[in-house]
């Protein structure tokens, strides 16, 4: 009996043993959007293919966010692969918390992957995550309801444009807003639309000495804009409306126009969830008058391995198979091409089935305006276009978001909105030691 | 002498009473509404309430994109093993600090529920590390003591409370008749006390399973409880209410379940001691 039980008890250590020697295994964090959950789906085809098997994390975008930060910080190892986006990855890869990806095969074919997104993954030219999917903003707008008030969309409007075309579909008593924007606080956000609106109109965050500029006239002017737009045209309670609350109204006809992420077209197209699918049209995100910088962001979530992981080889080889070519084509085979992870690969743009896609050009040409390392008019110190690439910025681009909140709310004025931000940012500046 | 009460005013009651029920059951009725409908009926204003088409899609999403069962097993071992543990604790100090109680019984108390006032996340870094440290990370183990841990002083509190109620002097016969401290606890204290222990392990079961800071932070794949599967299902990009909605019914199906059968127990606990 004694006997029976120890031997049931070894082979039991020893099973225990074995998978832990044998069974390789990645755990990778992500978050919950339709290419994560697609890339998911088709992940058994890698481990087919390399006998490397996935634990996948999937949480939400802010949870994500801090957990993989203090699990990097902390050294704590808990994930292989980690989902980050533009902001983190030049903070982290100057820390050296983020493994170069120097050892992708040359057939991944760095070169392909579209400039913009390139720059802005990497940190002194050294590329330290892969794009998975990118996107820029630009232009959603009702074709029907255009053409009802007897206007055209150009393909490249500038903000009067915007303004003559939102009062023109604004339509009160049947629930029609002229504009959908977003209001909610948050430097992903609100702040990063009002960010894209100032770069537009001239104004920048800091002066090439790391001074503070939101009082200047140009920021003055951007917001003054924004809100008289929000507080004549847009939905009521806009100070709450974030991505998908607009999507909502938007999918609902409750929007005339809408400028967002271009990857909200193909929701805003699909005919299962939006009433108003076979009429949106694209343009690309607006400019002012006579200046030439137009409102449109980049970003990327894009994946990297963390500095330390046991498993730098096998995450490499992942990393290579979810953003090569071949992915592309595997998605495509299975899904069809408006399923494709979007704005990262030139081939993908240069492929005639893709580029039938009623959005994939201006999805195309919107990423192709933005450029990270030049996102203002004027010169300034820092990289990102609707955020600042600092450690700082999640707390003063927070803060400040919730100044302009309380603007669109009607709580306070686009003076006195800017003049608290400013303080606030300064003494955050200060605090920091720049 | 009972005070006479008049029909008119005890419908009076039972309305107010319902309404504050429905009103408190609301959420969860439309949570449980809206795990039915398509992702547009459940963004659709006005809203639909029930005379829409039912579907069943969004739970077949939610099984074939996650393994629910092993967030739930995840989820039954540390909410239950952290009770487990925790009434291993808190009921000898309960005892002590009910029947024999010194000088200092009382500061003590204030002091571990102090602890309850410090905000989790103060201390999330140095936990980390020493998780870290201990290779406690995304363990089971790991989560069961950290649980334990936060829901101690709740435990010690309401077993003291109850303890405080039996009379001393049943105690005391049960040692004059020779009981020792083990047959004291086990054959006189425990049976009468049992209302109060059982809602004990009932709330912090409750707890233990609805806590979703640590269970979130110190898990990854392998340890992760049903908090971590319904935070999977929220999105920054595209509408996922219905999904959500369904991954949350799937998550407190079993403890609402729980919560239903024993809802006499936890009442009689949580009231026990109140009129005297």
């Amino acid at each position: 009996m004694r006997l029976g039980k120890s031997l049931v008890a070894s082979t039991a250590l020893a099973l225990i043993a074995a998978s832990g020697a044998y069974a390789q295994s990645l755990t990778i964090a992500t978050v919950n959007n339709g290419d994560m959950i697609r890339m998911q789906a088709l992940s058994s085809e890698f481990t087919d293919a390399t006998g490397i098997e996935l634990e996948w994390v999937i949480l939400e975008e802010n949870i994500l966010r801090q957990r993989v930060t203090q699990d990097i910080a902390t050294s704590g190892g808990q994930f292989d692969i980690m989902t980050i986006g533009m902001y983190e990855t030049p903070i982290w890869a100057e820390r050296g918390w983020l493994v170069a990806l120097d050892g992708l095969p040359d057939d991944y074919d760095k070169d392909d992957i579209l400039p913009a997104m390139r720059a802005g993954l990497s940190f002194d030219g050294t590329m330290y995550a892969a794009p998975f999917y990118g996107e820029s903003s630009m232009v959603m707008y009702r074709t029907d309801l255009m053409e009802a008030a007897g206007m055209d969309m150009p393909e490249e409007p500038t903000w009067d444009d915007i303004a003559a075309a939102a009062a023109a579909m604004t339509d009160r008593e049947n629930n029609i807003n002229g504009i959908c924007l977003r209001g909610r606080a948050g430097w992903g956000e609100n702040t990063a639309f009002i960010t894209t609106v100032a770069n537009s109109f001239g104004a920048r965050w800091f002066d090439m000495d790391w001074n503070a500029q939101l009082d200047s006239p140009e920021w003055l002017e951007a917001l003054t804009f924004y809100n008289d737009l929000l507080q004549s045209y847009g939905p009521p309670g806009a100070a709450n409306n974030g991505f998908n609350e607009n999507l909502t109204l938007f999918q609902q006809g409750r929007c005339g126009m809408w400028i967002d992420a271009t990857v909200a077209a193909s929701f805003v197209t699909n005919p299962n969830d939006s009433t108003v699918a076979d009429s949106v049209g694209f343009a690309l995100a607006p400019n002012k008058d006579g200046l030439d910088k137009r409102a449109n962001w980049l970003w990327a979530w894009a994946l990297a391995i963390p500095a330390g992981t046991q498993q730098e080889d096998a995450a490499m080889e992942f990393i290579n198979w979810a953003t090569s070519k071949a992915y592309l084509e595997l998605v495509a085979e299975r899904e069809g091409w408006a399923n494709v992870p979007p704005g990262t690969r030139t081939s993908l743009y240069e492929n005639p089935d893709y580029a039938s896609i009623p959005f994939a050009d201006m999805t195309l040409r919107s990423i192709n305006a933005a450029d990270p390392n030049n996102p203002t008019l004027e010169p300034v110190p820092y990289v990102g276009i609707q955020f600042v690439a600092i450690p700082e910025w999640a707390g003063i681009g927070t803060q400040a978001g919730q100044e302009f909140s309380a603007m669109v709310a009607g709580q306070q004025t686009p003076e006195q909105a800017l003049a608290r931000a400013q303080a606030l940012v300064t003494d955050e500046m200060e605090a920091a030691g720049y | 002498m009972a005070r006479s009460v008049t029909l008119q005013r005890k419908s009076f009651n039972t309305l107010i009473a319902w309404i504050i029920g429905l009103l408190l059951f609301f959420p969860i009725l439309w949570t449980i509404l809206t795990s039915f409908k398509t992702e547009a009926q459940a963004i659709a204003d006005p809203p639909v309430w029930f005379f829409f088409d039912w579907t069943l899609e969004n739970y077949r999403v939610v099984q074939e994109r996650s393994n629910y069962s092993r967030f739930l097993w995840n989820s039954i071992i540390i909410a239950g093993g952290s009770t487990i543990l925790g009434m291993i604790i808190a009921i000898p100090a309960a005892w002590s600090m009910a029947f024999v109680p010194s000088n200092r019984t009382k500061d003590i108390l204030l002091w571990m529920l102090s602890t309850k006032m410090l905000p989790a996340v103060g201390v999330l870094y140095p936990i980390y590390l020493i998780f870290i440290q201990l290779g406690l990370l995304d363990t089971r183990i790991g989560l069961t003591i950290v649980l334990m841990l936060i829901n101690l002083p709740i435990m010690v509190w309401m077993l003291y409370t109850y303890f405080k109620e039996i009379p001393g002097e049943i105690l005391e016969a049960a040692r004059m008749d020779g009981a020792g401290l083990k047959e004291e606890i086990l054959y006189v204290l425990t049976p009468m006390a049992i209302p109060g222990i059982a809602s004990t392990v009932l709330l912090n079961i409750i707890l233990a399973w609805n806590e979703a800071f640590w269970t979130l932070n110190l898990t990854a794949a392998r340890a992760a409880p049903l908090t971590a599967f319904i935070a999977s299902y929220s999105s920054p990009e595209g509408l996922f209410y219905a999904k959500l909605s369904a991954a949350s019914t799937m998550a407190i199906a079993p403890i609402l379940i729980l919560g239903w059968f024993s809802q006499k127990q936890l009442v009689r606990g949580l009231t026990f001691g109140a009129v005297k």
